[in-house]
């Protein structure tokens, strides 16, 4: 079984609030940290125990600037056999479609049996690549997963909903995203750090897949944005310490606002 | 080219419109010609109510084979039904299959699209859509390409409004389903009865985080929102912890919600929960760390021991209803 799993690198969300650029209104992805997003290691630590359960090959598949290597290594030293870069500069300011139109151009040449996403990045989060990618490859999308397993040829998930869940099958192909939480990732060990240097990395231009700039990059975006202003704080209200009458003071507050 | 109809896709909950796709055609009814689509059985039934919510036309597939798994054969009879009407907009409303099917809408349409917003406007025909983005920031972006575009609207972004009056026309829309599209099936629904209100439509909402220390103690949150007749929430560090389902976690990668009241108890106020909860009309908070940055954003800040105030609370709201009657 071949699964290509999607990963993004992205401003570590643990340290920074992304922040946009003014003049281009990008997210500005230089002078901070990036990482591999936490989302997406759940989406290759489930490819991963698939991988150990049923064999094949575990293909991380990311698109970005060059830095966006070091993600993939990581995902190489967890486990992962190979990884596959999309960069091009011409890729700068992709919206989802154009992001989605890359990857299924690199995963449709893989000819995976399961391509595995994070229901939405940390950084941009619409949600709309994973669906996209399946559109492109004429797979059916199965979404919001927190178990998943195969028989033969056939993928069961189990697909949150607000209230349960679902349980969904389909014949392989198929996309699946991965709820947040759903899997914790391993970390690299030693040795899978030592192996990752060996590990197959290539590196693919929009040529290479035969890909065209009005289609994919700044200039195919439909997306754009028109101006970026911030927020009005909320102001913040009473703070009391609690001496014994906590309690009674919340009370108080609820009934003041007729919220009881 | 018909260039100002809106078109809304309306969710079918147990055959029922799903509030949030009423809250979505209210405001493109405000704003242009509204339109609603709707597909699976019971949408012949629900035209009358979506042309009580402003919808002047409504297009239904009231066919069985979208009760399923819908996001391909919706997406093929939606798409097919676009090439043809070419609205200038398709509006929807942000759920589990909303997304599924406005994702692949994208490619096969060549169209743009817009998610997580909270409000649009037309100003000319010139499409403007606000995103919230990071907790601190709004983002106005537009779409530029010629044909539908395509935006995904959070729950609660607006208003329920009814308009009297209006009779819709009913367009049935004549498609077959290519069995092709029926790859993925549901073999099972599991509810997992929660009490009371849902997280998105509870006017109160009690929400837990790791201050209070362990999973057995999460049921001190779980009282007072019973008292309260309120939903039960969560931060994201609980729900990892696996003390509560996914479906509790309100945030940035959960749920945005919106009651009348939230009350957050040992959650410090991460950006990530924040931009999940900060819509909400009071905030009152607890925390023994008077620095966390829950209070910020709290109308009332109460800083002491969770374990211990909670379940005082719960009594003394228990003997205020008593008394009260
Ligand atoms: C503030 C902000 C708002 C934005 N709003 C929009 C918008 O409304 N519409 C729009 O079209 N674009 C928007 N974008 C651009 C969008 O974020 C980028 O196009 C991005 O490349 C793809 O979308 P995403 O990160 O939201 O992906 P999502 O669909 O949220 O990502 C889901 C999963 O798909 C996979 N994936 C996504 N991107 C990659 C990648 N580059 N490489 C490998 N795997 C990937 C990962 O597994 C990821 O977890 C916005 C960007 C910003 C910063
Ligand atoms: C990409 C990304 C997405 C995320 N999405 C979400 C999301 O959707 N929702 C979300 O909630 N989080 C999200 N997070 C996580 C978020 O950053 C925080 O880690 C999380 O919200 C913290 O949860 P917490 O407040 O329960 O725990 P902590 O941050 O550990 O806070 C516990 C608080 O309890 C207080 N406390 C301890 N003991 C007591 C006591 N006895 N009585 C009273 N107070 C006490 C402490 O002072 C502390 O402030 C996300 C993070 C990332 C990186």
């Amino acid at each position: 079984m071949k699964i290509c799993v999607c990963v993004k690198q992205i401003p570590d969300p643990n340290i920074e609030v992304s922040k946009l650029d003014p003049a281009t209104n990008r997210l500005v992805r230089t002078g901070v940290s990036l990482v591999l997003d936490p989302g997406d290691e759940g989406g290759v630590e489930a490819a991963l125990l698939l991988q150990e359960k049923h064999g094949g090959e575990v293909v991380a598949v990311s698109m970005g600037p060059q830095t966006a290597q070091e993600a993939l290594r990581r995902t190489l030293a967890m486990g992962a056999d190979g990884a596959i870069l999309i960069s091009d500069p011409a890729l700068a300011g992709a919206d989802s479609l154009g992001t989605a139109r890359a990857l299924a151009a690199a995963i449709g040449r893989e000819q995976p049996d399961l391509v595995i996403c994070a229901t939405e990045s940390t950084d941009g989060y619409t949600g709309m690549v994973p669906g996209g990618i399946a559109q492109l490859l004429g797979m059916p999308a199965l979404t919001f997963a927190r178990e998943i397993s195969i028989d033969g040829d056939t993928c069961t998930i189990h697909r949150v909903t607000p209230t349960g869940y679902q349980v969904v099958e389909a014949t392989l192909p198929v996309v699946i995203t991965v709820a947040s939480g759903a899997y914790t990732p391993r970390y690299p060990s030693m040795k899978g750090i030592m192996a990752s240097k060996k590990k197959p990395l290539s590196v693919l231009s929009m040529a290479d897949l035969g890909l065209n700039a009005s289609e994919v990059g700044e200039a195919g975006a439909k997306e754009r944005v028109v101006s970026v202003s911030k927020i009005e704080a909320r102001a913040a209200g009473r703070v009391i310490k609690d001496d014994g009458a906590a309690a009674v003071a919340i009370a108080d507050f609820l009934d003041q606002y007729k919220l009881l | 080219m018909m260039a100002d109809t809106i078109w809304v896709w309306v969710e079918l909950n147990q055959g029922k419109p799903f509030r949030g796709s009423l809250e979505v055609l209210s405001k493109a009814a405000q704003l242009g010609a509204a339109e609603a689509v709707v597909f699976g059985s019971g949408a012949r039934a629900a035209a009358p109510t979506l042309g009580a919510y402003g919808a002047s036309k409504v297009y239904v597939h009231d066919d069985a084979a979208y009760d399923d798994y819908m996001a391909m054969p919706a997406a093929a009879t939606l798409g097919a039904l676009i090439e043809q009407q070419r609205p200038a907009l398709l509006l929807f409303a942000t759920t589990y299959d909303g997304r599924d099917v406005a994702a692949r809408l994208s490619p096969m349409l060549g169209s743009g699209l817009i998610t997580d917003a909270t409000d649009f406007s037309l100003n000319g025909g010139e499409l403007r859509v606000s995103v919230p983005w990071g907790g601190e920031n709004i983002v106005t972006a537009t779409l530029v390409h010629n044909g539908t575009k395509l935006v995904l609207f959070r729950p609660k972004a607006f208003a329920l409004e009814e308009h009297s009056g209006i009779t819709p026309t009913v367009e049935e829309v004549q498609a077959s389903i290519d069995p092709a599209l029926l790859r993925a099936r549901i073999t099972r629904r599991v509810e997992q009865a929660a009490e009371g209100p849902g997280l998105e439509d509870a006017a109160i909402i009690v929400s837990g985080g790791r201050g209070l220390g362990k999973p057995e103690n999460f049921s001190v949150v779980e009282a007072l929102a019973n008292v309260l007749g309120g939903a039960v929430g969560a931060t994201r560090a609980v729900v990892d912890a696996g003390w509560v389902p996914y479906s509790y976690q309100v945030g940035q990668t959960g749920k945005t919600v919106k009651p009348t009241l939230y009350i957050a108890v040992g959650i410090s106020g991460a950006i990530q929960h924040l931009a999940g909860m900060k819509g909400s009309k009071y905030i009152v908070a607890i925390n023994r760390d008077e620095n966390a940055p829950i209070f910020s954003a709290a109308d009332l800040g109460v800083v002491g021991d969770a374990l211990t105030i909670v379940p005082q609370l719960t009594e003394e709201l228990k003997r205020r209803k008593a008394a009260g009657g």
